[in-house]
């Protein structure tokens, strides 16, 4: 498979970062970066920090030290306001979290609108591209609770691509759905991947992170264990912690 | 009609209904106009009072996060303690009570309210008590994951709360704000006590007119039924229409006529 053009400028840069809830350390100095045009997957068993680490990135936790770089742009130091900084990253939730009073349509065009500041017909037309490369055009009416699992995911990612972001981050895209449903995002998302869209994706799908990605990041209790091309994570892990979570997850 | 209803009289030797139907066909455009000042008072009570309670339920879960400033964390504390004692204090005293010394208190600074306004204004203030809480459980009760998407597509909290959150709970605390309208349509009765011409004082003047409170209540009672049962049954349609259309429209699929399709509710995971 032909992998993306991935240049040296990285979009986030993550500098020992640490995030506690209470006593609890969740994240332990986690040093990290994605570049532009690069698809990482963030692998890792349930709680080792994989969630926290995507919600520091964009502000929906306060890091509890540490420091995280837009484009070399410290953006814990608030120069950025925190909403700005958002609007330019994407963010795809495990639950869709689609906007449960507002139709296909306006869930992807509320943010261009109230947040870009586009034009009815600008945004429209724009959520209407989203929603038709994600296979969803024909819904435009329907309502969140009118859609299964695997068509609000969709809808999700054209939300997220309306707002035409920097870089698209995925908590566990396809974990709550139901199986049959899963392909049907994986394939978007893997549209998405070759586009060249810079992507940030926490996920269980070893088959995604193997074939899809530049770089697999393996996290465990709160730090990461190992990165590196997908090829040597899967066929040549170095550490014993890699090859204990791989041998967990392929047994399945 | 009129020649019919026009022959009716009552004296000492009447009966129960004789009298009812007396005071009815004589009262009756005060009746009316009493129950109509009784609705009016509690609409625009309820809607003032329903907006105030907005506006008090959005800044009391205005969230403060770690990097706030001292001075937007302070500043919110003692508004929320304000806030918080006029909930308690308005909804720990009786609306009767209450009606007195705003009236009465006015007065004493040498203004003189109209009464009508008066009780308007008493019954929004209870009311926004009231609806605050039941605003602030409603922001409470919407799925932490709304506001993330939200946040997360750059929406400040005030978008948030506005395009989202808001038609969200709007819809959900709609049964609860009846609920409100109805109990004001009752209460409205204690605004007599501040000689607001609605039903209940009108009812007054008339029994006390002819020395029959049970005849003249009778009416009454039936009047303020008739209003709240019409209005329930009102917002009850109100809530089934706002429920929206179960049913959508796919464009442009494949066959050659649009399909109607039809999805029931808890078709959820
Ligand atoms: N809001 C929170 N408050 C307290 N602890 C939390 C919170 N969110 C996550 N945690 C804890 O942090 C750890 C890592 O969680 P998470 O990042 O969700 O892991 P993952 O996504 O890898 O499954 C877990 O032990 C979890 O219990
Ligand atoms: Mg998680």
């Amino acid at each position: 498979m032909t992998k993306n053009t991935v240049t040296q400028e990285n979009v986030i840069e993550v500098c020992h970062l640490r995030k506690n809830f209470g006593k609890n350390e969740v994240l332990k100095d986690i040093n990290f970066h994605v570049k532009k045009g690069e698809v990482v997957c963030i692998i890792g068993a349930s709680g080792s920090g994989k969630s926290t680490l995507l919600r520091c990135i964009n502000l929906l936790e306060t890091a509890t030290d540490g420091e995280i770089f837009y484009h070399g742009e410290n953006i814990l130091k608030k120069k950025m306001s925190g909403a700005a900084y958002r609007a330019k990253l994407g963010m795809v939730f495990q639950q869709f979290n689609l906007f449960n009073n507002l139709s296909v349509l306006d869930n992807c065009m509320v943010g261009q609108t109230s947040v870009l500041g586009r034009k009815k017909e600008d945004a429209e037309s724009i959520a209407l591209s989203y929603l038709e490369l994600v296979g969803m055009k024909g819904y435009i009416d329907a309502l969140p609770r009118q859609l299964s699992g695997g068509q609000k995911q969709r809808v999700a990612i054209a939300r997220a691509l309306s707002m035409e972001p920097e870089a698209l981050l995925f908590d566990e895209p396809t974990s709550a759905l139901d199986p049959e449903m899963v392909g049907e995002v994986l394939k978007v998302m893997k549209t998405l991947a070759r586009s060249g869209l810079t992507m940030l994706v926490v996920t269980h799908e070893m088959a995604f992170a193997r074939d899809v990605s530049d770089r697999v990041v393996f996290m465990d209790q709160g730090v990461i264990v190992e990165e590196d091309k997908p090829e040597n994570i899967f066929f040549n892990p170095k550490e014993k912690r890699t090859q204990e979570f791989l041998r967990r997850m392929l047994d399945e | 009609m009129t020649g019919i209803v026009l022959a009716i009289t009552a004296d000492a030797d009447s009966g129960f209904w004789q009298w009812v139907a007396y005071l009815w066909v004589t009262y009756w455009p005060m009746f009316l106009r009493g129950a109509g000042i009784t609705l009016l008072i509690a609409i625009t009570g309820t809607l003032i009072g329903s907006v105030i309670g907005l506006i008090i339920g959005v800044i009391r879960t205005i969230p403060v996060g770690a990097n706030d400033s001292a001075l937007k964390r302070g500043l919110l504390r003692v508004i929320n303690v304000i806030l918080s004692a006029y909930i308690e204090v308005f909804r720990g005293t009786p609306m009767m009570v209450q009606a007195m010394i705003i009236f009465y208190g006015a007065a004493f600074a040498g203004v003189f309210l109209n009464r009508i306004l008066a009780g308007v204004l008493i019954v929004s203030i209870n009311t926004g008590a009231y609806m605050a809480e039941i605003v602030r459980g409603g922001i409470i009760s919407i799925d932490k994951g709304q506001f993330e998407a939200a946040h997360s597509i750059g929406m400040t909290h005030y978008k948030t709360m506005k395009k989202i959150i808001l038609p969200q709970v709007i819809r959900n605390i709609l049964p609860a704000t009846g609920n409100e309208f109805v109990i004001n349509i009752k209460d409205t009765s204690v605004l007599s006590v501040i000689s607001v011409s609605e039903l209940f004082f009108s009812t007054r003047s008339i029994a006390g007119a002819h020395f029959k409170f049970f005849e003249a209540f009778t009416i009454t009672c039936v009047v303020y039924f008739i209003l709240t049962f019409t209005v329930t049954r009102i917002l009850k349609l109100i809530e089934k229409k706002l429920e929206g259309s179960d049913t959508y429209t796919i464009h442009g699929s494949h066959t050659l006529v649009e399909t109607e399709f039809k999805v029931t509710e808890g078709h959820r995971e």
